[in-house]
């Protein structure tokens, strides 16, 4: 393993791009498995650690592909990582993008865009509860989570930082009363 | 009815001008960086569709399938998707830079603050309730993209055996919509074909 880390992470985070069927969240075991056991760029623990703050800071919760490559070779790691995580998946979604967008206004397409609707608003429920789910906070946060959905039915311009600002103080106020 | 055929005369929403490279970085820089607890998605349809009127909805519920379907982040996907819909390839690379510079920067200074963010008290919780607002934002989006679809049984079969197996059960999501999307669009495409034939027939 002689090779330059920058060219290890191009070989390694740019086949997982396209590995991720169906979100990042694919990723993270494969992920795992390479940077811990086989190249171990990073412990077990201090894997962990980065996962839980590229889930808490802003952006995708897949940057923690940013944080292995700045823990092994700094700013030069980060950049190359991210962009050989983010690069050839964006690329193929620009091509079909492209061809998609070119045929707008036939039959073919709109019935396409018509049947494909209801399959997001399936899987845009579902991203929701697979979001309680890695939460893991039981039915008060459901509670919040469905009032924060009625309430954005009443007023649906409503900005996201103050329902964001909201339920950030209401559970911290929760949790100070509960202990 | 009246909608459909809103949707299939108006060509796709034309401009008044094009939209500035500018104000498309500005827009998902600033998305990037407040985007906390995911949800990213409807914090998109919210700006791009709701506010700005860069695109319609159907354009937006299309794109976000695709971005489903094809490998890759979900939502990095679906900034390419907008980038390119509004200002074509360099769209594409305006968005997906903008989103990414924010969260790249704020990644690594968090990473060496880590120890000392966990101290702060109630950390833990607020990110917890920002979670559930991010939450509430898709299942609002969810139910909007599905209006169409409650007054159509074939529709709703579809939305339901979606949210059942990759939502509930937890089954893999490529093969659920590789089975799903073939007949739903089927679904629409008899049901779309239907009434122009009528049409055509009533005026020869």
């Amino acid at each position: 393993m002689s090779d330059h880390p920058l060219i290890t992470f191009m070989i390694v985070f740019a086949p997982l791009s396209l590995l991720a069927i169906g979100g990042a969240s694919s990723i993270y075991a494969p992920l795992q498995h390479q940077a811990v056991d086989i190249y171990q760029w990073v412990g077990g623990r201090e894997y962990l650690e980065l996962f839980a703050i590229a889930r808490v800071t802003p952006g995708p919760g897949s940057m923690l592909a940013t944080l292995i490559g700045w823990r092994v070779a700094g700013l030069p790691g980060a950049l190359v990582a991210t962009l050989s995580l983010y690069i050839p998946c964006s690329v193929l979604c620009f091509g079909v993008a492209h061809t998609w967008n070119r045929y707008r206004g036939t039959v073919w397409h709109s019935a396409i865009e018509n049947g494909l609707r209801p399959i997001a608003a399936g899987l845009m429920a579902s991203g929701g509860v697979a979001l309680l789910r890695i939460e893991d906070t039981g039915p008060f946060a459901w509670g919040m989570a469905i009032a924060a959905t009625a309430l954005l039915m009443w007023r649906p311009l409503l900005h996201p930082m103050i329902l964001m600002g909201a339920g950030a103080a209401i559970f911290v106020a929760v949790r100070a009363f509960t202990g | 009815m009246s909608i459909e055929k809103e949707t299939a005369i108006t060509p796709r929403s034309e401009f008044a001008q094009p939209v500035s490279l500018w104000s498309l970085y500005k827009l998902f820089f600033g998305v990037g960086l407040m985007s906390f607890g995911g949800g990213l998605t409807a914090w998109f349809h919210r700006e791009v569709v709701l506010v700005r009127r860069w695109m319609t909805d159907d354009e937006f519920f299309s794109g976000y399938s695709l971005a489903q379907v094809l490998p890759g982040v979900n939502s990095t996907n679906m900034a390419v998707y907008i980038g390119q819909h509004v200002r074509g390839a360099i769209g594409s690379v305006v968005a997906l830079s903008a989103l990414l510079s924010g969260p790249f920067v704020v990644v690594i200074a968090a990473a060496s603050a880590y120890r000392y963010l966990l101290e702060i008290p109630g950390f833990q919780a607020a990110m917890a309730g920002i979670a559930t607002a991010a939450v509430g934002m898709l299942f609002h989006l969810a139910i909007r993209s599905a209006r169409g679809s409650f007054r159509h049984g074939p529709s709703l079969l579809v939305l339901v055996a979606t949210f059942v197996s990759v939502g509930l059960l937890q089954w893999p999501l490529l093969p659920v919509i590789l089975v799903l999307a073939p007949l739903s669009i089927a679904v629409s495409w008899v049901r779309k074909d239907a009434p122009k034939d009528a049409q055509k027939d009533a005026h020869e």
